[in-house]
């Protein structure tokens, strides 16, 4: 019996995870068309941040405020990566718009050149980030069957963040902006909303949401150079899965493949579980190409 | 484009189809000869003022996390030895190659090593698939490549020099040990390509051999994320000992993951056969404290040659690196290398081979000596438990050096395995 509760938070917190690390690429890839291959590097670069931020808590800041670096982490993984994002649209993904194939080259190639520059200032090896003292353990709720804090902690941020993004996306003004110019870029254009900014800033966003997610990532894996190639097609078959350019959708998504995943991996085994989830998702899309939620438009070009 | 080239540079394009043509025709004579007989290979490494050695690892990809840290203890070792007056009286240079973590790379790698720059040796490779990738390019051209990982056996290659240990330097006393002093219920977790499954095929019949018990066996894919569903498994099956064969990131989430279900070393034995020192600085000493390792050297062995090693090691590449076995490996197996070339005199593959028959070496793990059958070491073997410092502690090890064993033929049970 606990076996089995405790493998439904197993499918619950996986997909919570992928949902995380998906929600950042819904934003880019849903919204601007663009098949960001660097999504896993932005994710990477969060994890770096906290890396970081822990050093510098480590050396200037006093022992029993150590554990609160993690906060601070959040915030500066978030703040950092949607600089870096910033910075590669108006460098690089600005003049690819519209080309998908070429954004798809010219990312991937971004993503090799984070990697190795990674590798360049902090080593090939893995590091080494201590999770705060706060998140250790975990509730036990009977016999042993005990749910780890860290795990509890990445929903309630998952939570947060879809939170945050549907609010932003439909609440504020900016919001109403990104979605219009998903929907109709030219109509939005002459009625005179700055496509450029919104762009720019969309990506900007997404990839801060990488950010999150990879701060979150260092309390359960490892944390190296190639980190974002573990996740990166995982998210990918969320976003597809889930539907271009809804945030339920990558709910959705995230909730199938992370359940289908655990389930089919307490059933058989890891690699064929993972089979066996992808020859479902392909099966799905023959059914249903658009994925679980599309977006309904008067556009001819969809 | 070839078409435009050659009208535009008649001339030049002319004679430099010829040379290439040429040099094709002579490379090709070349593996020919040397196929047939060994004699015809000109000993091009002994000209010159230096001796032109290989170092072939992936500098970058997957598996630069480990192989730097191997190359960067090759280099060491030839400045040793350049330091002290080189070798026949000539320096070492070294030519290093980028593997990239991609397995073809290797073998072309390998090619132009041994072909255009006439390397005397190679010292290279971490994973078997780059090692099966070389070693028929190391055969057609009679080159020769040191290896210095562990690995799963069933090889022998006149070419290869295996510095690792063999699965009955490792696995099988690892297996034997824990029979005797941890209990009888085995539960299998590896990663899904070739080295984890050769060896748990290795260790399934040693436990059948010797009464233990098969719990189950568990494979997940190389980079696999998300370990809280075999941790469940765990939980059920009840095992008592958890032998370990993932490689590289999986490993931090396993071992991370499982501190989070409450699992300690206390509550449950888990043995690794891919996780050194190195490995422990990413995993957090604080999430593997009091795990068991099995391999032939630890950073804290206790010789005094190790001492100086780790000392120099440190000096050169900073204080907070650490050394562990492979690392070492790598190292020795350069002095070893050098020593064998001083016995023949020569650098001629043929003569080194013979010379390095029997050859002893004090290194940093103790006495090692070269297995003149099958190439590979005679080697102490260690178990060691993780401390909080994330360094390891050596709980048990044989006696003396134990004699290689790739396909292990003094094993009854394994008769079936090496075919």
């Amino acid at each position: 019996m606990e076996t089995y509760v405790l493998q439904i938070f197993n499918g619950i917190s996986v997909s919570s995870i992928l949902m995380l690390a998906a929600l950042g690429l819904a934003i880019i890839f849903g919204l601007m068309k663009i098949i960001n291959m660097a999504h896993g590097e932005l994710i990477m670069i969060g994890a770096y941040v906290t890396f970081v931020t822990q050093n510098i808590f480590m050396s200037y800041v006093d022992k029993d405020y150590f554990d609160i670096y993690f906060i601070f982490a959040l915030l500066a993984a978030f703040v950092i990566t949607a600089f870096v994002g910033y910075l590669l649209e108006i460098t690089i993904i600005r003049h690819l718009y519209g080309r998908p194939l070429d954004s798809l080259l010219a990312t991937w190639g971004v993503s090799l050149v984070l990697q190795q520059l990674a590798r360049s200032i902090f080593g090939a090896p893995n590091v080494d980030v201590k999770s705060p003292t706060w998140l250790d353990g975990g509730i036990l709720i009977w016999g042993d069957l005990q749910l780890p804090y860290k795990r509890l902690f990445i929903m309630l941020l998952v939570a947060l963040c879809i939170c945050g993004v549907y609010y932003f996306l439909y609440k504020t003004t900016t919001g109403r902006r990104i979605r219009a110019v998903m929907q109709n870029r030219t109509m939005a254009k002459s009625l005179g909303i700055n496509t450029r900014k919104v762009d720019a800033m969309t990506f900007a966003i997404g990839s801060g949401l990488a950010g999150i997610a990879g701060c979150a990532l260092t309390l359960l894996g490892s944390i190296g150079p190639t980190l974002g190639t573990n996740y990166i097609i995982d998210t990918f078959m969320v976003v597809v899965l889930g539907g271009v350019g809804t945030i339920i959708g990558t709910v959705a998504g995230a909730g199938i493949i992370g359940l289908g995943n655990t389930t089919f991996e307490f059933l058989t085994d890891a690699s064929l579980g993972k089979v066996l989830v992808f020859s479902v998702v392909i099966l799905f899309l023959q059914w249903k190409p658009q994925g679980f939620f599309t977006i309904k438009s008067r556009a001819l070009d969809e | 484009m070839k078409i435009r080239f050659a009208n535009k540079f008649k001339g030049i394009a002319g004679v430099v189809t010829i040379a290439l043509v040429l040099s094709l025709l002579l490379a090709g004579c070349g593996t020919e000869k040397t196929g047939g007989s060994n004699e015809a290979k000109p000993a091009a490494t002994d000209a010159g003022d230096t001796i032109k050695v290989g170092i072939l690892h992936s500098l970058s990809g997957t598996m630069a996390i480990s192989e730097v840290s191997v190359k960067d203890a090759e280099m060491m070792a030839i400045e040793e030895i350049n330091a002290s007056g080189g070798l026949l009286g000539k320096k070492i240079e070294p030519i290093i190659e980028d593997g990239a973590s991609d397995w073809p790379k290797f073998a072309e790698k390998a090619k132009k090593l041994l072909q255009n720059d006439q390397v005397a040796t190679v010292f290279g490779c971490w994973t078997s698939a780059s090692r099966k990738a070389v070693l028929p390019v190391f055969e057609a051209n009679n080159g020769l490549l040191w290896y210095p990982v562990q690995y799963e056996g069933m090889e022998a290659s006149p070419n290869i020099f295996y510095t690792g240990a063999a699965p009955n330097q490792q696995i099988v006393p690892a297996v034997e040990w824990l029979l005797e002093n941890k209990g009888k219920k085995f539960f299998l977790l590896g990663s899904d390509y070739v080295f984890p499954r050769t060896a748990n095929k290795i260790i399934k019949a040693q436990l059948k051999a010797m009464g233990g018990e098969l719990i189950a066996e568990e494979y997940t894919p190389l980079g696999h994320t998300d370990y809280s569903t075999i941790i469940n498994k765990i939980k059920a099956t009840k095992p008592d000992v958890v032998f370990n064969t993932l490689n590289g990131d999986s490993n931090v989430a396993f071992f991370k993951q499982l501190k989070d279900a409450g699992i300690t070393s206390q509550d449950l034995t888990t043995l690794s056969v891919s996780v050194a020192e190195e490995e422990i600085r990413g995993i957090g000493a604080e999430n593997m404290k009091g795990h068991l390792v099995s391999w032939n050297y630890y950073q804290t062995t206790d010789t005094p040659e190790n001492k100086e090693f780790v000392k120099k090691y440190k000096e050169k590449y900073g204080a907070d690196r650490v050394t562990d076995d492979p690392i070492e490996a790598a190292y020795i197996q350069v002095h070893l290398w050098a020593e064998a070339v001083k016995k023949a005199g020569s650098t001629d593959v043929d003569k080194v081979r013979e010379a390095a028959k029997g050859l002893e070496y004090k290194a940093p793990e103790g006495l090692v000596k070269i297995e003149g059958e099958n190439q590979h070491l005679w080697k102490p073997v260690r178990i060691g438990e993780v401390q909080e410092d994330g360094l390891i502690k050596e709980i048990w090890s044989t006696k003396e050096a134990v004699k290689p064993d790739p396909y292990l033929k003094s094993y009854a049970w394994a008769k079936d395995l090496s075919n």
